[in-house]
């Protein structure tokens, strides 16, 4: 199969997800709820966002055969995340077929100038931008999913709408220039003229695009499907609550009905606590500033 | 001609795009009161069969969908709608033995160009697809890839493993439209 043709397919999984939410999950136990509950794949890893701000320290690519206890628990993709920049532990989880690699801001990045080529590798790969050049920058390395980066582990949700927000707005930016002024729209956003181009005729990024980062209730969920995101990653919010597979549920079906008002607000009462949260300016260390 | 499109999880605007381009209005389901539109075929999309079958169940849409499926409602089934039709804890309604996840994780998923009863080579890309493993008497294969079968129909309902919707091709949408009229 040529090169070309994988990353369709890889473009195609992130298609497949749509409209659905991705959950933040540690144990084979807590997939199973996901699971359960609807989500459309999980993201295994050791220590969800806010307790890898909580511990501090440097957060690496989670153990494989952590990894491997949660393919074997569920049927949907399962996602984990590598370091920015840190081909080997992509190559890892690669080697042990996972459906789809995260290269995270959430954990401490291997390398401070490169990310991936993931242009070199078969399984597909989901970036966080903050920003179109971030996004396209990520995509022309060979990312086939994009997703905010928001504020990981602090629950508060902030960060991603900003994320979004800036990204639809540049989009809607570039759809209004002439073509004669696509090569300075490429130069300003320092990437490929090609994508700029897509973007200019498209209105919309390349590849599916979610929100990710603080989503810590259903009404952050339906926000943000609103603000045109194509679904959610749940980190933090769901195990980090007072009940999680109830929480959960109610997440899934407000991003299936974003819309419905009256909806979400029955799927919003009675939830029990939601996690409790940081505001972004309380925190030190902004992992959304990592990797651009 | 009305088609309403399965929008609870996964890739139902492709198949929305695809309609639009051949000229059909279409209709989003998504919660029970939507099923009381009237529209004339139903296409289920892919995404996760979990997803969709939960979601299906909860919203209170599984029970008139199913009734309107075996009452004759033409429908096409794409990857996870094919499961949701061939799986019996799901719709059920072909008599089949479907196998999920069939080639494995996405490092399996693939692209390809095959034979499809009436309609000659049809690109077919399949993600994290399923396969139909045995047919009941009356069940007609459409379409088989590598000795597995990835097409199948019985009476107004057509289930296909792969994505016609992710390919430009549009010789499978074709086929149901001219089905349903």
């Amino acid at each position: 199969m040529s090169t070309a043709e994988q990353y369709e397919l890889n473009k195609n999984l992130a298609q497949m997800l749509k409209g659905g939410v991705i959950m933040d999950v540690t144990t084979p136990e807590q997939a199973k709820i996901a699971e359960e509950a609807g989500a459309c794949a999980v993201m295994a890893l050791e220590r969800i966002p806010a307790d890898i701000r909580a511990a501090g320290g440097v957060s690496r690519m989670s153990d494989p055969q952590m990894i491997r206890g949660i393919q074997e628990a569920v049927s949907i993709p399962v996602m984990a995340k590598c370091r920015i920049g840190h081909f080997v532990e992509a190559q890892l989880l690669e080697a042990i077929e996972i459906d789809y690699i995260d290269e995270s801001e959430v954990l401490s990045p291997a390398d401070d100038v490169y990310h991936i080529d993931k242009h070199q590798f078969k399984v597909p790969f989901v970036c966080g931008a903050k920003d179109l050049g971030e996004a396209l920058r990520r995509i022309s390395e060979g990312a086939s999913m994009i997703r905010t980066k928001g504020e990981p582990g602090t629950g508060d949700v902030v960060q991603a709408v900003r994320h979004m927000r800036k990204i639809n707005s540049q989009i809607a930016k570039v759809v209004s220039l002439r073509e004669d002024e696509l090569f300075e729209a490429a130069k300003e956003l320092q990437v490929p003229y090609d994508l700029v181009v897509y973007v200019h005729n498209n209105g919309k990024l390349p590849v599916v695009n979610f929100a990710a980062g603080g989503v810590a209730t259903p009404a952050d969920a339906a926000l943000m499907m609103q603000l045109g995101a194509e679904g959610v990653f749940v980190g933090s919010g769901i195990f980090k609550s007072g009940n999680p597979a109830k929480r959960a549920a109610a997440i899934v079906k407000a991003v299936t009905n974003y819309t419905d008002a009256k909806l979400i607000a029955e799927l919003s009462a009675g939830l029990g606590e939601a996690m409790v949260g940081i505001n972004e300016q309380e925190i030190a260390l902004l992992m959304a500033e990592r990797g651009k | 001609m009305t088609v309403a499109v399965l929008a609870l999880q996964g890739a139902f605007i492709e198949h929305e795009h695809v309609l639009e381009e051949l000229g059909v209005k279409t209709v989003e389901l998504r919660q029970a009161a939507d099923l009381d539109q009237p529209y004339d075929g139903l296409i289920l999309p892919g995404g996760e069969s979990t997803v969709q079958g939960k979601l299906l169940r909860e919203l209170k849409m599984f029970d008139p969908l199913k009734k309107q499926i075996a009452d004759g409602m033409p429908v096409l089934g794409t990857c996870a709608g094919l499961i949701l039709l061939g799986s019996p804890e799901h719709f059920g309604t072909i008599p089949m033995q479907v196998k999920r996840n069939a080639y494995g994780r996405q490092l399996g998923s693939f692209h390809t160009k095959a034979e499809f009863k009436d309609l000659g080579l049809v690109p077919m890309s399949f993600i994290r697809a399923p396969y139909v493993e045995s047919v009941s008497d009356g069940v007609e294969i459409l379409s088989v890839v590598d000795d597995h079968i990835v097409g199948v129909r019985y009476g107004n309902q057509v289930a296909i493993a792969f994505h016609p919707e992710l390919d430009s091709d549009r010789k499978i949408h074709q086929m149901f439209l001219d089905m349903i009229s």
